[in-house]
């Protein structure tokens, strides 16, 4: 399972800067207060997290595939376990199944792992693991045991990583039920999300984006946690309620760049909870713009999107004027040429044509 | 027991090694890359060795232990036929000497893991009869409250982590717990010694991955760990010798033989004798509680029934079975406390009797007791029952009317 290292991908990022470039603009979109405080980056955030609340709580442990002396393929635990020891940064042999269950096993008495996919998609090989025991074990036994485990790593479309090591495993994990799926996007959430995945009793599939690690942010102290239920409005609007997540928050603020500039007046807002949707700001949204138009990175079948679609159109039905849009990737294999791997997501010129045609013209209003 | 009582130790069936007592050497040498042989050895009790090998109270207590296995499981079978109790029930007559001798040989502290032939695992590990019933029942008095049935029995107050209907599923579990012991004690500082865990599973799950994964990891960490293989030939209609290559260079396919092919001892143990499981046992637990690592028990063992009561058990040799049959362990170990004189006829009818009123009082304890209502629907699916979300309105879901009514539309 070679898989490109963070520091090769970062170098990637840049080497392609000339193209359209997505890492360029999400910096100018982002809405970072300008502080005094020295940002970080995401994959700093995360290890911070997980730092802190390792220290916190001798329970709390890690586990995967070159966590330990390695420091995580892309840098999340980069020097833990010279602070915790072999045995609570335990570096595992290659056997997704076999030590996502030894995870859940020893989540079941008394310990908090923190179980690490090196790339979402090898979680495939655990996914007996994941669904039975880990999202049903405390309903069929009644209550007796838990299985507070955070499930986390690198999901969703990179650089020309190819099909297997591009792939968005929260349409996959969706239906399992007992555990919560929560996709971090911003140096800022990603560190307070980490830090109550982690203090949760429930389980938690967290997903992190290979194309992330390396935006810059401020980070909340070791004292900010955040609701891991609840949505995030990143734009206020009134044209139409975009719901996103994970990478493509910044595809979608790229694009509301330009359509402000057209006059339109998006409102953004990032699901972060997956599974759960928070009904209560997605719901405020949508009775306010009464369009949606809901961007994923995952397949449009089976997707968050149609989930959310669903949703929608079953409790929110008569508060829309126009049918949900889903813009989702294509039900293709991801393949490896920059331009069909490109023409497989979402990208911000889908957005901005999305909205045109959902909230129609813009020169009456002006 | 005792190898000059001709009689118990009979000719075997054609697919079963001769060769029943079999140990991989637990040579543990200081060498990292310790080599573990296999050799023979004689069996734990000398034909005229003046202590006996175990007391006449654990004696006593295996002899209830089993017998209570063999009622419960004969009275599920009756239950099932008379409709109390419904879908897949795999009963385990036959085989309790391997969970007598082992489950009970640990302590309280210590954990089991199962498959879903779990009932008899949970009743050696202490879990009362009348909770396994009333599980198998489907009632709310039932160990996993009727939300787990017959393959998922947890007991978290016996340390019975369960019964998994996935073969192999159970196996990471085990190994969980044995890492949890070891970090308790390594990393948290708490005990002088490991609680050890023993899971259990047949001999198909020995062609699952989940299987090696575990070997590997618990030899790679040393873990605390006994991996107890009910060897009883048919995984549902696959003989043991069409689903397993021999490895090894052996002729046949002798699952503990791959104990040292991971760096672990590999043992094979007669399986009907539960004094012979017991010692085997005994030495697997003190190597794991002292740090020294896993153990790969094999026991040659049988089922009298079928896989579940589902099973027509149409594909297995009448031979074959009224060979195992005369090997039953209870009235082997009858005759062995009755020889040694560590019980009297009295003394066994007592037990038998004791047993009878168990099982009798757990089966109209699950007949009274009463059935789940609609509002358990919704209340072990997340320990922190935000998981199921911020609702329209503001209030989480689980603060929503028809919530603790099982009535609430979570999604």
């Amino acid at each position: 399972m070679l898989l490109q290292r963070h520091g090769s991908s970062a170098k990637c990022m840049s080497s392609r800067h000339s193209r359209q470039s997505l890492m360029s603009s999400r910096r100018g979109s982002l809405s970072v207060t300008r502080s005094q405080k020295k940002q970080i980056m995401m994959w700093e955030a995360l290890r911070e997290a997980i730092d802190e609340e390792m220290e916190k709580d001798p329970t709390v442990c890690v586990m995967g595939e070159d966590v330990g002396h390695y420091g995580g393929s892309y840098k999340v635990t980069f020097g833990l376990y010279k602070k915790y020891g072999d045995m609570r940064v335990l570096d595992t042999p290659i056997c997704e199944n076999g030590f996502m269950g030894m995870g859940i096993g020893a989540a079941m008495t008394g310990l908090r792992p923190i179980v690490e996919g090196m790339n979402m998609g090898f979680l495939l090989l655990a996914f007996n693991q994941i669904s039975n025991n880990c999202g049903m074990l405390h309903y069929t036994s009644g209550g007796q045991y838990k299985t507070p485990v955070v499930i986390r790593g690198p999901g969703g479309v990179g650089r020309q990583l190819g099909a297997e090591h591009s792939q968005r495993l929260e349409s996959y994990f969706q239906s399992i039920p007992g555990v919560q799926l929560v996709a971090c996007s911003t140096v800022a959430n990603s560190k307070a999300l980490l830090k109550s995945a982690i203090r949760s009793e429930n389980p938690i599939i967290f997903f992190e984006h290979v194309l992330l690690y390396n935006i810059k942010g401020d980070a909340g102290g070791p004292d900010v946690y955040q609701s891991l239920e609840s949505a995030e409005l990143v734009r206020e609007g009134t044209d139409v309620s975009i719901f996103t997540y994970s990478r493509m928050r910044y595809v979608v603020m790229q694009a509301a760049q330009e359509l402000e500039k057209k006059g339109y007046n998006p409102e953004v807002i990032d699901l972060i909870s997956l599974k759960p949707f928070d009904m209560d700001t997605i719901s405020k949204s949508v009775r306010k713009t009464r369009r949606v138009i809901i961007v994923e990175e995952c397949m449009k079948t089976g997707g968050i999107g149609a989930s959310l679609s669903a949703v929608i159109n079953e409790s929110l039905f008569n508060d829309l004027d126009h049918e949900v849009v889903r813009l989702s990737s294509q039900d293709v294999p991801t393949a490896y040429a920059y331009e069909l791997e490109a023409a497989t997501i979402v990208q911000p010129s889908q957005v901005v044509e999305a909205v045109e045609r959902v909230v129609g013209s813009k020169l009456a209003y002006v | 027991m005792l190898s000059s009582k001709g009689a118990l130790f009979s000719k075997r069936p054609g697919n079963v090694t001769s060769k029943s007592h079999m140990w991989g050497g637990a040579k543990v040498s200081s060498d990292s890359r310790s080599v573990f042989r296999c050799q023979a050895v004689v069996p734990a009790v000398k034909p005229n060795a003046s202590a006996p090998a175990v007391t006449p109270e654990v004696a006593k207590d295996l002899y209830y232990d089993m017998v209570l296995g063999r009622e419960f499981e004969d009275m599920c079978a009756q239950m099932y036929y008379r409709g109390k109790m419904f879908g897949f029930v795999h009963l385990y007559c036959g085989q309790e000497a391997v969970s007598s001798g082992i489950i009970r040989a640990l302590e309280s502290r210590d954990y089991a893991c199962s498959t879903y032939r779990d009932h008899v695992h949970a009743l050696s590990k202490g879990v009362p009869a009348r909770e396994v019933m009333a599980e198998l029942f489907g009632k709310k008095t039932g160990c996993c409250r009727g939300q787990g049935g017959s393959m998922h029995m947890f007991s978290a107050k016996n340390n019975f982590l369960g019964g998994y209907a996935f073969i192999g599923e159970g196996i990471p579990i085990g190994l969980g717990a044995a890492f949890q012991s070891k970090y308790k004690c390594d990393v948290l500082g708490e005990g002088n010694d490991y609680a050890v865990t023993a899971s259990f599973f047949g001999d198909g799950t020995c062609n699952v991955g989940q299987f090696y994964e575990c070997l590997n990891m618990a030899s790679l960490y040393k873990l605390p760990h006994i991996f107890v293989v009910e060897n009883n030939k048919w995984a549902i209609g696959m003989s043991h010798a069409r689903a397993t290559s021999s490895s090894s260079g052996d002729q046949d396919p002798l699952i503990y033989r791959k104990g040292p092919a991971f760096g672990m001892p590999g043992v094979l143990v007669d399986g009907m004798d539960v004094l012979k499981v017991r010692e085997v046992a005994l030495e697997a637990i003190a190597r794991a509680r002292s740090g020294g690592g896993p153990t790969l028990i094999e026991c040659e063992t049988y089922r009298f029934r079928g896989h579940s009561l589902a099973d027509p058990d149409e594909l297995r040799s009448k031979d074959e079975k009224a060979a195992y049959a005369a090997r039953d362990p209870i009235p082997q170990l009858k005759q062995y406390m009755l020889e040694t004189s560590m019980a009297t006829e009295s003394d066994i009818k007592d037990i038998e009797r004791r047993v009878m009123e168990v099982v009798d009082d757990s089966v109209k304890f699950a007949d009274e007791s009463p059935k789940p209502e609609r509002g358990q629907l919704l209340e072990n699916v997340f320990p922190d029952p935000r998981g199921f979300g911020i609702a329209d309105g503001g209030r989480y879901r689980y603060e929503l009317p028809g919530f603790s009514s099982g009535t609430a539309a979570v999604s």
